[in-house]
């Protein structure tokens, strides 16, 4: 080997090493820079409350209206995309296997949607709103939402589904179910843990977004009590508290979003737990 | 089952008659020309240039991918070719919580470390007068953000590369990076500008975390140490004013309008690049 090709070898094989560690230590950077403020900044009290009079002066209470409120949105916008999700997830695989090129075109289109922008997704939503006459409320947050994670999920549980083998739904069929028995009884067995995956997935971008549920969830001091009223939502309790200039203000962003990045974290390590659990229902061939 | 499919299939085009119609007020009455590449921005006075925004749009992630795509590109190598398996299985975690950390969080981080870092260190070392909120900010906490999605496409690319063709050059006595830079690259060329290409437009409608770094002063940068504004983070700001003037939410949705456009655009053509490549 000559010199010059020994030094371009290990000059590259350097930068590579070095381009992994600078995404793994920005990675440890961000979660330590999240942590370290936002312990500092967490109480029970602030777990515990709503805000009190003076809040955003920096007097007492709490985030628990934007906790709550993010937890009801989220849940609610995945288990409606969930309920929509699956079965045309379940469609396409069980359906329409046959007519490929059909099958495509549909993928092909939820991909597009998935690319969409979620601020695009927050002003049609809003338009929406406008035309049937609903406002900022928990409700619109919850269809916007959906509407932004629907394709997260349908993909998500395809990419799972589409590894069924035939020879399972073969052998199915063979003995007498019809195509929805097929569906909903094996082919959503065979794939617990992909699904949980993609439900869990579709969840934390439910709940960490921000664009979408600017113009149409609102914002409120209170719990949520009301599918028609405003609701607080996390990112957006981070995004108006770090605003302002009262340094306790903007502790409670850190304590919100250390929250938020926490709820993320156990959403994600909680499903890839499962799915490791739920393999035993698994047929292998 | 057949109701929600058409009804998702649908939604692309009913996003966009939707978001059309609302914008359709502005687009009567305006030149889109005029609108498009107009400097001028003032609502009250009823003024609609959307130049700011679009460069300012422009500036940040074409930096962005600037900064994100060789590190992405060099990083994939790596973990596919020249590391064994135990560490694609941290790397995929890793990359896992990267996607998932929400664009808020991304942007309190930026404030907290990226915006002190220019305004304090980087921009007078080069002699740039700077807050830190800048086009540079807005850039790097969205290439950092991007990184993950780029990263996953391209190591799954670099995984479906079959072994036998990494094995024929290296049997021929190449060495373990000329085969990377000739044999490898080549394969995966069209693999590697799709990625970047959906990259670009993930990267062109992020909203909260580049609105909270980058400054929002509706200028035309003249330097990366400069403040700017983005299309998102204009429809994300004016929210609460827009009811209003009925002008104003009509710009508002003519700017959502752009973004869906742009994002629909890059996909389409980067799914065509794709599927033309897979027929080879």
């Amino acid at each position: 080997m000559k010199l010059r090709e020994k030094i371009e070898e290990r000059f590259f094989k350097v930068l590579m090493i070095m381009a992994t560690w600078f995404i793994l230590a920005i990675l440890a950077l961000i979660i330590f820079s999240i942590f370290e403020k936002g312990i500092k900044a967490i109480s029970w009290e602030i777990l515990s409350q709503t805000p009190k009079g003076g809040y955003y002066y920096g007097k007492g209470g709490g985030i628990l209206n934007a906790i709550t409120g993010s937890l009801v949105l989220a849940v609610g916008a995945t288990v409606l995309a969930f309920v929509i999700g699956l079965p045309v997830a379940l469609y396409i695989n069980v359906f329409l296997v046959k007519r490929k090129k059909l099958v495509s075109i549909i993928r092909f289109i939820l991909d597009l949607v998935w690319g969409i922008p979620s601020i695009v997704y927050g002003a049609f939503g809003f338009t929406l709103m406008v035309i049937i006459g609903l406002q900022t409320s928990l409700l619109a947050g919850i269809i916007t939402v959906t509407l932004f994670i629907l394709p997260i999920m349908i993909r998500s549980m395809d990419e799972i589904l589409r590894t069924v083998p035939i020879g399972l739904m073969e052998a199915s069929l063979s003995l007498g179910t019809n195509k929805s028995e097929t569906a909903f009884r094996i082919f959503t067995r065979q794939t617990v843990s992909g699904i949980i995956t993609a439900v869990l997935l579709s969840f934390g971008r439910g709940i960490g977004d921000a664009a979408s549920v600017l113009f149409t969830a609102g914002y409120t001091d209170n719990l949520p009590n009301s599918l028609l009223e405003p609701v607080a939502t996390l990112p957006l309790s981070i995004f108006f508290q770090l605003s302002s200039p009262v340094p306790e203000v903007q502790a409670r962003a850190y304590a919100s979003a250390l929250v938020l990045t926490v709820i993320i974290l156990v959403a994600s390590l909680f499903s890839r737990g499962l799915g490791r659990r739920y393999h035993k229902t698994k047929i292998n061939f | 089952m057949i109701a929600s499919l058409t009804l998702l299939a649908l939604l692309p085009l009913m996003l966009f008659t939707g978001l059309y119609l609302k914008s359709f007020l502005l687009l009567h009455d305006y030149n889109l020309f005029d609108l498009l590449f107009s400097r001028e921005w003032k609502p009250g006075a009823g003024k609609f240039g959307f130049y700011p925004f679009i460069i300012g749009s422009i500036w940040v992630t074409l930096l962005a991918m600037l900064i994100s795509a060789p590190i992405c590109l060099l990083s994939a190598i790596y973990v596919t070719q020249y590391t064994r398996k135990w560490f694609i299985r941290i790397m995929h975690p890793a990359i896992d919580i990267l996607a998932g950390i929400p664009s808020v969080v991304y942007g309190l981080w930026g404030i907290l470390v990226i915006v002190p870092f220019i305004g304090n260190y980087l921009g007078p070392l080069v002699g740039a007068k700077t807050m830190g909120y800048s086009i540079l900010a807005g850039s790097f906490v969205l290439s950092i953000m991007i990184i993950p999605f780029i990263l996953n496409i391209m190591i799954e690319i670099f995984r479906s590369i079959p072994d036998a063709l990494k094995e024929a050059s290296l049997s021929l006595g190449a060495t373990q990076w000329q085969t990377v830079k000739t044999v490898m690259m080549r394969k995966a060329l069209p693999g590697i500008i799709a990625a970047l290409g959906f990259g670009l437009a993930r990267a062109f409608g992020e909203t909260m975390a580049v609105m909270m770094v980058i400054g929002n002063v509706v200028m035309v940068p003249h330097s990366i140490y400069d403040p700017g504004y983005t299309l998102p983070a204009l429809i994300a700001n004016n929210y609460g004013e827009m009811l209003s003037i009925p002008k104003y939410d009509s710009a508002l949705m003519f700017a959502a309008l752009i973004l869906l456009a742009v994002s629909l655009f890059f996909n389409l053509l980067m799914h065509f690049f794709i599927s033309r490549y897979n027929k080879y």
